[in-house]
């Protein structure tokens, strides 16, 4: 083993279940990296960043665990160009406060800005405007990652090793660790958008507005209730929005036009029982949030009031109790929006209450073989684990696999192997790509032994 | 890897012919076929285990175990982590013997001291290995309300029921810090071949039944859990009554 410090723990995703032990070790900068890989044990060796998986992709039972936030520079930033460099350490977080006074945007922010720049690349994220923008791997110029033999690569989207640049993209951390990168950011006027909300209250009116003039709009998201049943199953809201522009703010805004408005006000004390979330709550929940929305055209938001209302309440997964919650998130070809209202019926009708539930339609994919978007509609839902959500969640797979859908790694917990083959139907391409740097297997996480990914 | 809502992929079963342990991995099965190695004396019935599981799609191996051959368990139990991890250990193997030859017979009484409690040993430790390299994983093993307070009609038995569980009680502790958990699973009286013909006790139950305890007791973690539940009372009540009282007992 290497001799830097390190400590056995267990470790869990954000859904905290599973939890396996590892030894965790902590590099200070690339070379701490490569000592560490090329001296991993039998178990083997897999990054973490900031924990927001929220299955087992950063965990590695018996083996060693990176955690990368020890990797933290942001090495530049060119307000010209937009190209910053940094460390794959860094969160979203940091890096956005850095470039944001120099008119500088992230364009692919997921539903948190707690994810490490490494950690976004190795599940290549998306967000709201994924239509317009495409995945964070999209955006990725360069990237320097330090392989199982512990050689440091320079790899670029169309460079003699861009297989190796693709496969690193949605490749949860095992070709590879990514040491650092150089991302292309957005000029923007202000950090605040002009939001569209409007509340729709069945999911056939809100899929079909969520479908037309979507081209308009930079961002476009909608939460729907899945609690209420009738002729109001799947009432909502549609969010939309684009960039504001100076001249759409208030005088008063337009003073500092770039504020960074991201509060954390308070964090969840990890005391609640199991069940705190129940067909009760779960109704009064949906309906507060459906109420709190009514419909209004071209608000002023920051940006935790349109992208992240989740971050201003740290640790918000300890609200569901100890025995933890899976996010079930998954894409279908968009001519079978159908299974949107099969899934979302079944979930009902099975007694589970999702209280969060998000749906997105994507853009255009990437070349990465293992990147989950592609055109169709996405789903997500958020349930706290009880008895029988393992064989819901299996008929579930059944439905989105037979319409040509998939699941996406970063949220995955529990699916089986012949899922994974049957979504991504290049995963032994990517296979033979990873073979060819780590032959040896030396990159293995918890989710690549689950789903028979090496 | 035992996943999100607690599935496990790979079950070992020592005692491959266990009916209470076959039970087990069928109610795993039931919500998702998995990798199983049945360690067991080749048999008839181990091949009609095979047969049965699977019929239920799981993937089946056999592994030539026998109790007595203590020398060969760190073998055995090689072989049975050789293909990849194990999410589930059951040890389930155990005789119940006749307690009147038990007591009164050396070579019986070894027998049962031997299987019941030292090859339990030796393949927790074996198993124990295994699982802390692993950094995760849960070992189940079927210990018994007998070994609780021993009784004058089976109280051989019920010393090396004794000895087990105490043992996998103390590697509960010693396996927890490396990921692993260790559940003791104390049934009552259950109805299999192993209790053909004997008088069911109060709260007797089924291989199904404990199979049921056992699955919740791997996807909650739970380190101790008796069969069915509300025998945790009643053996909490019995634990302390005076022993003149004790013996006049009907049990």
């Amino acid at each position: 083993m290497t001799s830097l410090p390190s400590e056995t723990r267990a470790l869990h995703g954000w859904g905290r279940t599973a939890p396996t032990v590892a030894t965790v070790i902590t590099p200070r900068n690339p070379e701490e990296v490569a000592a560490a890989i090329t001296s991993a044990g039998p178990r083997g060796i897999i990054a973490r960043g900031l924990g927001r998986s929220y299955g087992d992709p950063a965990q590695n039972a018996g083996g060693t665990v990176l955690d990368m936030t020890g990797l933290t520079a942001v090495h530049s930033i060119d307000a010209d160009s937009g190209r910053v460099v940094v460390d794959a350490g860094v969160s979203l977080d940091t890096l956005m406060r850095r470039a944001l006074p120099f008119g500088l945007w992230l364009p692919v922010l997921p539903g948190t800005r707690q994810v490490t720049i490494g950690g976004a690349i190795g599940a290549d994220i998306h967000g709201k405007a994924h239509h317009v923008v495409g995945s964070f791997g999209n955006h990725v110029e360069a990237m320097t990652l330090v392989t199982a033999d512990g050689s440091v690569r320079e790899l670029t989207p169309d460079g003699p090793e861009s297989e190796l640049f693709w496969a690193t993209v949605g490749g949860m951390g095992l070709t590879g660790v990514v040491v650092r990168a150089v991302l292309k950011l957005h000029h923007v006027e202000t950090a605040y958008f002009k939001v569209d909300t409007e509340q729709i209250d069945n999911l056939a009116d809100l899929m079909d507005r969520q479908t037309r003039d979507d081209e308009k709009y930079a961002e476009s998201v909608s939460w729907f209730d899945a609690v209420t049943t009738g002729e109001h199953f799947g009432r909502g809201i549609l969010t939309r929005a684009n960039h504001a522009t100076l001249a759409d703010l208030t005088s008063k805004q337009r003073r500092d036009p770039l504020k960074f408005d991201a509060p954390q006000l308070l964090t969840v004390p990890d005391v609640f029982p199991p069940g705190l979330l129940n067909k009760l709550t779960g109704k009064i929940f949906s309906e507060a949030w459906y109420r709190k929305s009514p419909t209004r055209m071209g608000a002023i938001q920051n940006i935790t009031q349109f992208l992240h209302p989740l971050d201003i309440i740290g640790e918000w997964n300890r609200g569901y109790g100890p025995h933890g919650f899976l996010q079930y998130q998954f894409v279908v070809p968009l001519e079978r929006g159908d299974v949107i209202r099969t899934v979302l019926e079944r979930v009902t009708a099975a007694g589970h209450v999702s209280a969060l539930n998000v749906l997105k339609r994507f853009g255009e994919g990437n070349r990465a073989p293992l990147s989950f978007p592609k055109p169709g509609w996405t789903l997500c839902l958020d349930i706290p684990i009880g008895p029988g959500l393992g064989a819901l969640c299996a008929e579930l797979d059944a439905i989105v696999l037979d319409a040509g859908g998939r699941h996406y790694l970063a949220k995955e917990s529990r699916t089986t192997p012949e899922a994974i083959r049957r979504g991504y139907p290049r995963l032994d391409e990517w296979r033979k790509i990873r073979a060819t740097v780590d032959p040896e297997g030396v990159f293995a996480s918890d989710l690549a032994r689950r789903l028979e990914l090496i | 890897m035992i996943d999100a809502v607690g599935n496990p992929q790979s079950i070992l079963l020592l005692g491959g012919t266990s009916e209470i342990g076959l039970a087990a991995v069928e109610a795993f099965a039931g919500d998702r076929p998995l990798r199983v190695i049945l360690a067991a004396r080749p048999s008839a019935r181990l091949d009609g285990a095979k047969v049965r599981l699977e019929s239920r799609g799981c993937a089946v191996e056999t592994l030539d175990f026998d109790a007595l051959a203590l020398d060969t368990h760190p073998e055995v139990v090689e072989k049975a982590f050789a293909a990849g991890d194990v999410d589930v250990t059951i040890v389930a193997f155990g005789l119940l013997g006749d307690n009147e030859q038990s007591w009164t017979d050396v070579p019986t009484a070894v027998e049962l001291a031997q299987v019941n409690y030292t090859a339990a040993v030796s393949v927790g430790v074996a198993v124990g290995d295994k699982l802390k390299a692993q950094g995760h994983g849960s070992l189940v093993a079927l210990s018994s309300v007998a070994g609780e307070r021993a009784r004058r009609s089976n109280f051989v038995y019920g010393s090396t029921k004794a000895g087990l569980d105490a043992f996998y009680t103390g590697l509960t502790e010693a396996l927890r810090p490396f990921g692993v958990t260790v559940s003791v699973v104390r049934p009552g009286f259950v109805h299999t071949k192993m209790t053909e013909g004997l008088k069911a006790a109060p709260l007797s139950t089924t291989p199904e039944a404990v199979a049921e305890v056992i699955v919740d007791a791997v996807r909650g973690k739970k380190e101790l859990v008796w069969a069915p539940a509300p025998l945790r009372f009643v053996m909490s009540a019995l634990r302390h009554v005076p022993r003149p009282i004790f013996r006049r007992l009907p049990l």
